[in-house]
C-alpha cells in the first residue's frame, strides 16, 4: 500500500443528500477515503464513482449546511480497519471509531475516535523467533485480551516471505512499540508492531486451505441444532417480516453460541436494541466459560439514525474484524441484523447516482455483493496447521413480508441455511417462528456433517432427524384434511398424526427465549427431549373416539413442556419425567 | 423570519416544478431555508451554481422573477418553557395568537443519540386499557404507532393513552389533521386542565401538504429541549404519519427520484427511522416516548408505509371493531409491544408473562373455531368453550373502555381460565397454577 506524501486536494461542487461531488484534477482512486472540511469539521467519505474530474464521494455523515467551494482532500488508501490487541468488549460505530469514548449525549460529526487504546500495557510473549521463515499472518508473538490470546501477526498486506530477523523478549508493550523486525527477500528490513490495518471491503486471505465445514456450532437454539443445524465455518440467513422474531432468535444464538467471539454488527435497526445488549452483555455469563458475556464480544453498532453510507460500512468492518480473529485460530460467530438496511443503503446511493435499477430499484450488482461478502465466512487451516472459522447468520427483512424480493432471492444463494420466519407461526406464538417446513440446512446433506453427528450425537441422529422432518409434513397434512373435512370425516389416524406432529412441534420445535431455563438448551438435553417425543411418534394409542384425542395429547404436552421448564436432570425433571410416563401408559396398546 | 441588509437578493429563478424552484447562487449551504416570493423554502440540491429549492407551500403563481433570499441556516424553534400550552403551525410559528417565544434557538432535526449514552427503557406507562397493558405494555422511551383504518376512533384513544401516561410533557404533531381533530384534541386536554403541558404543532388539511414534512422534527426537537436540558418525561404524539410520508413522496417524485415500492422513496426506512429512533430513555431520568398513527388503505400493511413502519418502531397497536360485543377491542393478534419484556413480570406481577401469553392462546383457538363452525363443521366440547371464553375475555380484557389496573387484570384473566378450561389446557407453569389458579389456596 503506498501513502502519498502530498495528499491530493479536491473542491466540492454539487450536494445531493449525502451524495456529494469533488472536483479533482489528481489521480484518486474508487474506495478511496477523503475529508471533506465542512467550517473546520472534517467529514468523512468515500469515492463509490469517478467521471473524467468529477469524483462522487458518499459522505458517511450529514451535509447539512456544506458548500460548493468546500476543500477535500484524499487519503490514498480504502477504509481500513485498525487491528490490534484491545478491540474486544468495544462498542464500535459503522467506520471502527469507539462509542464510549466520544464526548456527548450526540453524535458529533467529525468526532472521529481512535479504535484502540495506544497508553495501555500489553503483557506481549514472543511465539516466533529469529530465523523462522514466515508469512503474512504468521504468529509473531502473543497477548491476553481478556480470555482470549490474541496472536501479533506479520500484517496481512506483507506479500510474500520473510524472515525474523529479532523479536522482543516477553514484557510489557504498547501496541504502537516494535515487537519484531522481519527482513524481506531483498534483505530489507521491515518493523512490525502489534496493530495493524486493512481495508475492509477486501478479504484477509492469510490462511492455506478452506476445506467444507462439518462441525456442528451448538446454539442451544433446538429447532435449530436438532432440525437444520449450522456449522463452525457455516453460513445462514434469517428472513421474516417485522415482529417474526429475528431480532430475538439472532440475540439468543449471540448469547448461547459455542463460539470463541462473536461480533455483532447492528446494522440500520433500532437503537434500543443496541442498547439491550450494552446493558445484559456485561452481566450475562457465558454458559461454557463462566466469563462475562461481553469479554468475547464485539459491538459494531450503526443503527437506523446513524448515518447510511456508514451502514454498508459496518458489515464489511465486523467481517474484517472476524477475519483477524479468526487468523488466530479462534472460532467467530458474526451476527448482522439486517442486511437488507445495508443492502437499501446501496439503493439509496445508487438511486441518487441515477444508475440503471435493477428489480425493486436495488442496484443490478447486488446478488454479486452479498455473495461475496457470505463468501469470506468459512472453516479454515491456518498456515500452521491450526483452524479458524467464521460462520455468518444475517437477517434480512423482506418489503411487506413477501420472501419474492431481490435481498432475500440473493441471499438464498449465497447462504447454506435458511431459517425462514413465519408470520403465522409468530401470530400464535410459536416462537421461534422458524417454519421447520420451509427451512432448512444444506449442511444436514453434507457428509462430512452427517458423520459428525453420527460420531458425536448419536448413530441414528441424521435419521433420527430425517424422521422429524418427515413427522412434521405429514402433521402439516393431517391438520389441513381435518380443516377440510372437518373432524368426524376424517379417520380417527388423521387425529393421531396431526397430534403427534403437535408434539414434537410443542416440546421441541417451540422453546421460550425469556425462560431462564428452556431459552437455551444443550445438545445433551435435545437428544433427551428427541427421544421423549420418538417415543410418542412410535406409540401406538387407542382412541374410542377423535373428542378424546385432543385433551389426551394436550395433557401429554403440557408435561413434556414443563420439563423444558426445568433444570435439566433435577429431581423435579425426573419426577414430570414419571408424570409423562404415567400419561403415556394409560393408552399406550403398543 | 426577518432577512438581515447583508443578505443577497436573486430575483432569476431558472427551472419551476410543482414543488421546487431552481436558480444560480453561490455560497448556498445544503439545506438551508430560503424565501421565495414570500414562501418558506429549503436547499434540496446544490450542482455547482445551481441550487434547487423545494417550497413547503408549493409552486403555483411563482414567477421566474421572483425574490429569492437564503437565511444561511436550516429550519430551527426556539425552545424554552415558554412552548408549554402554545399551538404553533409547521413553521413554529404561533397559531394561538399569543407572542412569539423568547429562547434558544436551535436546529431541527439535529444528531442522533450515542447509542451507548441511552438507557435500557425500564420504566412502565399504565394506560388502564388492558389490551395494552396486559397484552402489549408500553415502557418510556418507547416508539409506537397505532395501525389503523381511517374510520377508527384512534385519535380518543391516543388523547386517552396520553392523559392517562403521566408524562410531564405531552407534543402533539399533528399533520394533515381536520379542523375537527384538531378541536377535538384541544377540548379534551383542555377538559382535563391539562393544557400547560401540551405543546402543539399544527398542520391542518387546509394547510398545504408539504409543510407538513417539517411538524415531526419541530415536536421531536422540542421534545429532546424538555427531555434532555429539563430532564422531564416527553410523551410526543404523532397522528398521522401516513400523511408525512405522502409529502415525501409528492417532493421526492418531483424531484425526479427513482420511487421503489408504492410510489415511496427508497430512503422512506431512513427517513423514517431518524423520526422514530428520537425516542430514548436518558439516564438522569428525561425521556421521549413515541405514539403515532399511520393510518392504513384497506387494513393492507404491507404497504410501503406500514410495512417500513413495523420495521421501526418498537411494536404496533392495531384497533378492530368486535362485532361480537359490539365494541373497539384492541387486536391481540397483530398488536405487539416490543418492550414489554422490560417490564412485565418485572415491574408487574411474576405472572404476568405466562398470562398474557396463554390467554392469547387460547383466543387463537377460538378464531379456529369460528372459522370450523363457518365451515360448517361441528364443534368440540373444547371449541365451545374457547368460543365462550373469548368472549368474555374481549368484554373484560380486551375492549378499550376498560379501565383497571394490571393487577386487576391478571385476577380477572384467571378467573377466565379457571371458568372456561382444565389447568392442562391452560398448560402455564405448575408453580404459577399452584399459586394463582383461583380456589387452589
Ligand atoms: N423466542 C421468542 N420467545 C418469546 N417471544 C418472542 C420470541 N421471539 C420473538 N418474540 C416476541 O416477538 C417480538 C418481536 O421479535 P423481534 O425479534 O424483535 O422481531 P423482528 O426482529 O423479526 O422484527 C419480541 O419483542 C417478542 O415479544
Ligand atoms: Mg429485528
Amino acid at each position: 500500500m503506498s501513502t502519498k506524501s502530498n495528499l491530493t486536494v479536491g473542491k466540492v461542487t454539487g450536494i445531493i443528500a449525502n451524495l456529494v461531488i469533488v472536483e479533482v484534477h489528481n489521480p484518486v482512486s474508487q474506495n478511496e477515503i477523503c475529508y471533506i472540511n465542512h467550517e473546520g469539521t472534517d467529514l468523512m467519505a468515500e469515492i463509490i464513482k469517478v467521471m473524467g474530474n468529477k469524483a462522487y464521494v458518499q459522505v458517511f455523515e450529514s451535509t447539512r449546511g456544506l458548500k460548493p467551494g468546500s476543500v477535500v482532500e484524499f487519503r490514498g488508501h480504502m477504509l481500513e480497519a485498525t487491528l490490534g490487541p484491545g478491540i474486544l468488549s468495544r462498542n464500535y460505530d459503522g467506520l471502527q471509531h469507539d462509542l464510549d469514548v466520544m464526548e456527548g449525549v450526540f453524535l458529533k460529526r467529525g468526532n472521529y475516535t481512535r479504535a484502540l487504546d495506544h497508553e495501555k500495557l500489553w503483557d506481549f510473549k514472543p511465539l516466533a523467533k529469529a530465523g523462522d521463515k514466515v508469512e503474512a499472518g504468521d504468529w509473531l508473538g502473543e497477548v491476553q485480551e481478556n480470555s482470549i490470546p490474541h496472536k501479533i501477526m506479520v500484517p496481512f498486506v506483507f506479500g510474500g516471505n520473510y524472515t525474523v530477523k529479532s523479536v522482543v523478549k516477553a514484557g510489557q508493550h504498547k501496541i504502537d512499540d516494535t515487537i519484531a523486525i522481519l527482513t524481506d527477500v531483498k534483505g530489507q528490513e521491515v518493523k512490525v508492531t502489534m496493530v495493524q490495518k486493512w481495508p475492509v471491503k477486501k478479504a484477509i486471505r492469510a490462511f492455506r486451505e478452506k476445506p467444507r465445514p462439518f462441525k456442528l456450532l451448538e446454539t442451544g437454539v433446538r429447532t435449530i441444532d436438532t432440525l437444520n443445524p449450522i456449522v463452525e465455518g457455516g453460513t445462514g440467513f434469517i428472513p421474516g417480516p417485522f415482529g417474526s422474531g429475528k431480532t430475538v432468535l439472532q440475540h439468543a444464538i449471540s448469547k448461547q453460541a459455542e463460539a470463541d467471539i462473536v461480533v455483532v454488527a447492528a446494522c440500520g435497526e433500532r437503537a434500543n436494541e443496541v442498547v439491550e445488549l450494552f446493558t445484559e452483555f456485561p452481566e450475562l455469563e457465558d454458559p461454557r466459560t463462566g466469563r462475562k458475556l461481553m469479554e468475547r464480544t464485539i459491538i459494531i453498532a450503526n443503527t437506523s439514525n446513524m448515518p447510511v453510507a456508514a451502514r454498508e460500512a459496518s458489515v464489511y468492518t465486523a467481517m474484517t474484524l472476524a477475519e483477524y480473529y479468526r487468523a488466530m485460530g479462534l472460532k467467530i460467530l458474526l451476527l448482522a441484523d439486517s442486511t437488507s438496511r445495508w443492502a437499501q443503503a446501496l439503493r439509496e446511493m445508487s438511486n441518487r447516482m441515477e444508475e440503471l435499477p435493477g428489480p425493486d430499484a436495488f442496484p443490478m450488482d447486488l446478488p454479486a455483493i452479498i455473495s461475496n461478502f457470505y463468501s469470506r465466512a468459512g472453516f479454515v487451516y491456518l498456515n500452521n496447521g491450526k483452524s479458524g472459522s467464521i460462520t455468518f447468520i444475517g437477517t434480512v427483512s423482506p418489503a411487506g413480508g413477501n420472501l419474492k424480493e431481490p435481498v432475500t432471492e440473493s441471499t438464498k444463494k449465497a447462504a447454506r441455511a435458511f431459517y425462514a420466519l413465519s408470520q403465522q407461526r409468530a401470530d400464535s406464538k410459536r416462537y421461534p417462528a422458524i417454519d421447520p417446513i420451509d427451512s432448512y440446512s444444506k449442511y444436514l446433506e453434507y457428509p462430512e456433517l452427517q458423520e459428525y453427528l453420527m460420531k458425536n450425537i448419536a448413530e441414528d441422529w441424521v435419521e433420527n432427524v430425517m424422521l422429524l422432518k418427515n413427522i412434521l409434513i405429514r402433521g402439516k397434512e393431517a391438520s389441513e384434511q381435518i380443516n377440510i373435512l372437518g373432524d368426524d370425516g376424517v379417520p380417527l389416524d388423521y387425529h393421531l398424526t396431526y397430534w403427534k406432529s403437535e408434539v414434537l412441534d410443542s416440546v421441541i420445535l417451540q422453546q421460550d427465549a425469556f425462560d431462564q431455563i428452556d431459552a437455551n438448551c444443550p445438545m445433551e438435553r435435545q437428544k433427551y427431549m428427541l427421544y421423549k417425543v420418538l417415543e410418542v411418534y412410535n406409540a401406538e394409542f387407542s382412541f374410542e373416539g377423535f373428542e378424546e384425542v385432543n385433551p389426551y395429547f394436550k395433557r401429554m404436552i403440557n408435561q413434556l413442556r414443563q420439563m423444558n421448564y426445568l433444570s435439566f436432570e433435577s429431581d423435579e425433571f425426573a419426577q414430570n419425567e414419571k408424570e409423562f410416563h404415567k400419561i403415556i401408559k394409560e393408552r399406550r396398546v403398543a | 423570519m426577518e432577512t438581515r441588509a447583508f443578505q443577497k437578493i436573486y430575483t432569476k429563478i431558472t427551472q419551476i416544478t410543482k414543488a421546487t424552484c431552481s436558480l444560480q447562487a453561490t455560497g448556498v449551504g445544503n439545506e438551508e431555508l430560503a424565501m421565495v416570493h414570500g414562501r418558506l423554502a429549503q436547499v434540496v440540491k446544490i450542482a455547482g451554481d445551481n441550487v434547487t429549492l423545494q417550497i413547503f407551500s408549493g409552486t403555483e403563481g411563482i414567477p421566474t422573477n421572483a425574490e429569492v433570499v437564503f437565511f444561511n441556516k436550516p429550519p430551527t424553534i426556539k425552545v424554552s418553557d415558554e412552548l408549554a400550552g402554545r399551538f404553533f403551525n409547521a413553521f413554529g410559528q404561533p397559531i394561538d395568537g399569543g407572542p412569539e417565544i423568547e429562547g434558544e434557538e436551535r436546529e431541527i432535526g439535529g444528531p442522533s443519540v450515542n447509542p451507548v449514552r441511552r438507557k435500557q427503557p425500564s420504566e412502565l406507562i399504565a394506560t388502564g386499557i388492558a389490551g395494552i397493558d396486559l397484552n402489549n405494555t408500553l415502557v418510556t422511551g418507547q416508539k409506537i404507532p397505532f395501525f389503523a383504518d381511517p374510520d377508527q376512533p384512534f385519535n380518543q384513544v391516543m388523547a386517552m393513552v396520553a392523559l392517562r401516561a403521566k408524562a410531564d410533557k405531552i407534543i402533539l404533531g399533528g399533520m394533515g389533521l381536520t379542523n375537527d381533530d384538531y378541536l377535538f384534541y384541544k377540548n379534551v386536554f383542555d377538559n382535563a386542565g391539562a393544557l400547560d403541558r401540551i405543546i402543539s404543532f399544527v398542520n391542518t388539511t387546509e394547510d398545504p401538504p408539504v409543510e407538513r414534512l417539517l411538524v415531526p422534527d419541530m415536536a421531536l426537537t422540542a421534545a429532546e429541549y424538555f427531555a434532555v436540558d429539563k430532564k422531564e418525561k416527553v410523551l410526543v404524539l404523532l397522528t398521522d404519519m401516513t400523511l408525512w410520508a405522502d409529502a415525501l413522496s409528492i417532493v421526492s417524485n418531483r424531484m425526479d427520484q427513482i420511487p421503489s415500492k408504492d410510489s415511496m422513496p427508497g430512503s422512506l426506512y431512513s427517513d423514517l427511522a431518524k423520526l422514530y429512533e428520537k425516542a430514548v430513555q436518558f439516564p438522569d431520568g428525561g425521556s421521549i416516548t413515541i405514539i403515532a398513527v399511520t393510518t392504513l388503505s384497506g387494513g393492507d400493511i404491507t404497504h410501503a408505509i406500514p410495512d417500513n413502519t413495523g420495521y421501526i418502531t418498537e411494536g404496533q397497536l392495531f384497533l378492530r371493531r368486535d362485532t361480537e360485543i359490539g365494541k373497539v377491542i384492541v387486536d391481540p393478534f397483530r398488536s405487539l409491544s416490543r418492550l414489554k419484556q422490560l417490564v412485565i413480570g418485572k415491574k408487574t406481577r411474576e405472572d404476568h408473562p405466562q398470562v398474557m401469553n396463554a390467554a392469547v392462546r387460547l383466543y387463537a383457538d377460538a378464531a379456529n373455531a369460528r372459522t370450523k363452525l363457518e365451515n360448517g363443521f361441528d364443534l368440540t366440547d373444547y371449541d365451545q368453550r374457547t368460543l365462550s371464553f373469548s368472549k368474555e375475555y374481549s368484554e373484560k380484557i380486551l375492549a378499550i373502555d376498560v379501565n383497571i389496573d394490571t393487577e386487576q387484570m391478571l385476577v380477572t384473566t384467571w378467573d377466565l381460565f379457571a371458568t372456561h378450561f382444565s389447568e392442562a389446557e391452560v398448560g402455564l407453569k405448575k408453580e404459577l397454577v399452584d399459586k394463582y389458579w383461583p380456589g387452589k389456596n
